[in-house]
């Protein structure tokens, strides 16, 4: 009888969301992991009756198409290179803005998290200034202390840098915010004894902060990860997966065989090789992460 | 779409005020998005009564019978007749002879010159066929030491336009296997490498970051491109080569001049689940009359279909619009499949074109790389092709 009514508040409690989530996020991911297998086109979608299953062949083919491992060293890099240096950034600004000299702290706040909360095709057109070959601000700068013009978004080289500057100018903020609450719960007299101690700055921070900082780094860097690897609107609306490829994300490419040529069949593939990659990633990480508390 | 969605709202209450009783609700998409917004107002069935195409997306409408056939239309009407029209252009609307859209406005390339510096190598005149193009710009090369003929290798256009020039129908046996190893693509391909194995034309994209300084300067004297460029050239190019530089027809591989050009442009469809289509088709006949469409090409300048409208002195007194009215009756269309755009785009230019302009690989194999890809692209025509016929 108690098992019984305990089985309906369960119902009553968690029915609704489960329902909810079921149907907007379980079913969708059950249909497209369907049809990843088939070869969903223009021409299916039109009639039902062109549609054909094709086993894993969407899967074969994307491994041996040299776009797709283009957009997957892309991805990489984007990640390698702007996750740890977007973590590094928002730390720095964390230690910052919670070092006891600093005033004006909720300006300075606010002034870090601006740029999370601006819409990026407002913000991506500020930065196509900036990034100007010719009339830019940062080739400016550059060559105040002598650096040539650099075409920054139209050379192959230099495209891919530029949209990590961005993502990191963008994101940092985010991040900022949860290590600053991460700093604040760090115990003052950790610090204080260290001091007492003779403990240096910089030892402190190796041997009290980091440590302490652990879960939340853990955190965030997992966080990042995963929203790295989902790099697009920066390159969507930046540089539209050029030059020569040379920012073209996975999610971009995704975005361009399943909306722009409609072989949704094949997009789904690359949204579920994207997933496995990120699982992987994440795996990866727990165990780094486990093996250095040890 | 674009520029033509913002100024056909001028247009309509003209079309309201001769046809009291019907209300016009005109939709503004932007280019850049229109094909994915069309696609999925097709899947939820919100397409409007009459809505503009790329003249090239017409095949793919078709094969989702999204759009009406218009025979029965324009047997009946009074203002559209095919005679009116470019045939090239009113080709891209026809499928297994029957009419799916009505021209609105033309696109097709010409040849943009340099007068000045084609005159210091000794030519009075633009080049006519394609030996007189690779002789100027060799002279141009020996001559002044410069580029001649700017070919972007981020463009599938050149490429495609060249061997369409050559009489390649690009694809065979009924659009379902790619033909690009064939000899009349493959020589014009040929052709195209010379210039820029030889140093006529720049390879390196970045040296033509802003083709109006580049075209200013005279570091290319050259290039093939489309209608909006002439209002463009007018207004960036320097005032002293202002009247150094014109427009001429395409030159042709052989001596029929001019050569072949693409056909392209908008179209007005029919929504085929439309529950207006008589009040729709009254809409289409309102763009389509000489009136309309030279008030259209007033406002935004995009050719006009119907070739009375040509006659206009808007037309008739620019030196510039001439070679485009001459290109206009010598056009073809690409192959007309729902894939093409996907061919050009995601095969052609990502691929293909940087390799041909780099690579010393031989064109042959390039070129049956080529048609591997696109094989597999178009495998579901083929079967479709095999499964309509059981």
């Amino acid at each position: 009888m108690q098992t019984k009514t305990k089985f309906s508040a369960l119902v009553l409690f968690l029915g609704p969301s489960l329902a909810v989530i079921f149907v907007f996020f379980f079913l969708p991911v059950i249909i497209a992991f369907m049809l990843s297998f088939t070869d969903f086109d223009i021409y299916s979608l039109g009639n039902y009756g062109y549609l054909r299953f094709v086993g894993f062949k969407n899967y074969s083919t994307l491994l041996s198409e040299p776009l797709f491992w283009t957009a997957l060293k892309n991805t990489f890099y984007f990640v390698l290179v702007g996750g740890p240096l977007s973590v590094a950034t928002s730390l720095g600004a964390a230690i910052l803005l919670n070092s006891k000299f600093i005033k004006y702290k909720g300006i300075f706040r606010l002034v870090y998290f601006l740029p999370v909360v601006t819409t990026l095709v407002a913000v991506s057109i500020v930065w196509r200034y900036f990034y100007h070959p010719r009339f830019g601000l940062l080739n400016y700068i550059l060559s105040l202390v002598g650096i040539g013009k650099i075409d920054w978004l139209g050379d192959p080289t230099f495209s891919m840098p530029a949209i990590i500057l961005l993502a990191v100018w963008k994101n940092f903020g985010y991040n900022m915010i949860i290590f600053v609450a991460g700093l604040q719960n760090i115990p003052t007299e950790l610090y204080e004894a260290a001091s007492i101690e003779g403990a240096s700055a910089w030892k402190q921070f190796v041997h009290i902060t980091i440590p302490q900082l652990a879960p939340t780094t853990l955190f965030i860097s997992l966080i990042t990860m995963i929203g790295y690897f989902q790099l697009f609107a920066e390159p969507y609306v930046m540089t539209q997966g050029g030059p020569l490829n040379s920012t073209l994300s996975i999610v971009l490419y995704m975005y361009q065989e399943g909306f722009r040529w409609w072989n949704i069949g094949y997009s789904t593939a690359i949204a579920f090789m994207l997933f496995f990659i990120i699982m992987i990633g994440t795996i990866i990480q727990f165990k780094l992460q486990k093996e250095g508390e040890d | 779409m674009g520029v033509e969605g913002e100024t056909v709202s001028k247009l309509v209450p003209e079309f309201e005020k001769q046809n009291p009783g019907i209300k016009v609700k005109v939709l503004q998409i932007a280019w850049i998005a229109a094909h994915e917004k069309l696609i999925t107002a097709f899947a939820s069935e919100t397409l409007p009564d009459v809505f503009q195409l790329g003249n090239t997306w017409v095949p793919e409408f078709q094969s989702l019978s999204a759009i009406e056939p218009l025979n029965p239309y324009i047997k009946k009407s009074s203002v559209v007749h095919e005679s009116n029209y470019f045939p090239g252009i009113w080709e891209t609307n026809v499928l297994d002879s029957t009419v799916y859209g009505i021209p609105w406005y033309v696109d097709t390339r010409v040849l943009f010159y340099r007068k000045d510096i084609l005159e210091k190598v000794g030519y009075k005149n633009p080049p006519r066929t394609w030996a007189e193009l690779y002789d100027v710009s060799k002279k141009i090369k020996q001559k002044l030491n410069r580029y001649s003929f700017f070919i972007p290798t981020n463009e599938w256009l050149p490429f495609i336009l060249f061997g369409i020039q050559n009489g390649s129908d690009l694809l065979k046996d009924n659009n379902s296997y790619a033909n690009f190893s064939g000899k009349e693509f493959s020589d014009a391909i040929k052709f195209l490498a010379k210039f820029y194995h030889e140093g006529l034309a720049p390879i390196d994209m970045q040296q033509v970051m802003n083709v109006y300084q580049a075209f200013g300067e005279g570091f290319f004297s050259l290039y093939i491109t489309g209608p909006w460029n002439v209002t463009e050239f007018q207004k960036r190019l320097p005032a002293d080569v202002q009247n150094e530089w014109m427009t001429a027809p395409l030159p042709s591989p052989n001596n029929d001049y001019p050569g072949y050009s693409l056909a392209g442009g908008s179209s007005l469809v029919l929504n085929n689940k439309s529950e207006h289509k008589a009040a729709a088709w009254k809409f289409i006949e309102f763009l389509s009359t000489a009136k309309t469409q030279l008030q259209f090409y007033k406002l935004v300048s995009s050719l006009p279909a119907v070739k009375e409208v040509w006659n206009d002195s808007a037309f008739v007194f620019n030196p510039y619009m001439k070679a485009f009215y001459e290109q206009l009756n010598k056009t073809k269309p690409t192959p007309k499949i729902p894939e093409w755009e996907q061919i050009v785009f995601s095969k052609v230019q990502q691929n293909f074109a940087e390799k041909i302009a780099r690579t010393s690989e031989p064109i042959d194999n390039v070129l049956k790389q080529l048609d591997g890809d696109v094989n597999s692209v178009l495998e579901k025509r083929r079967w479709l092709l095999e499964h309509n016929r059981k």
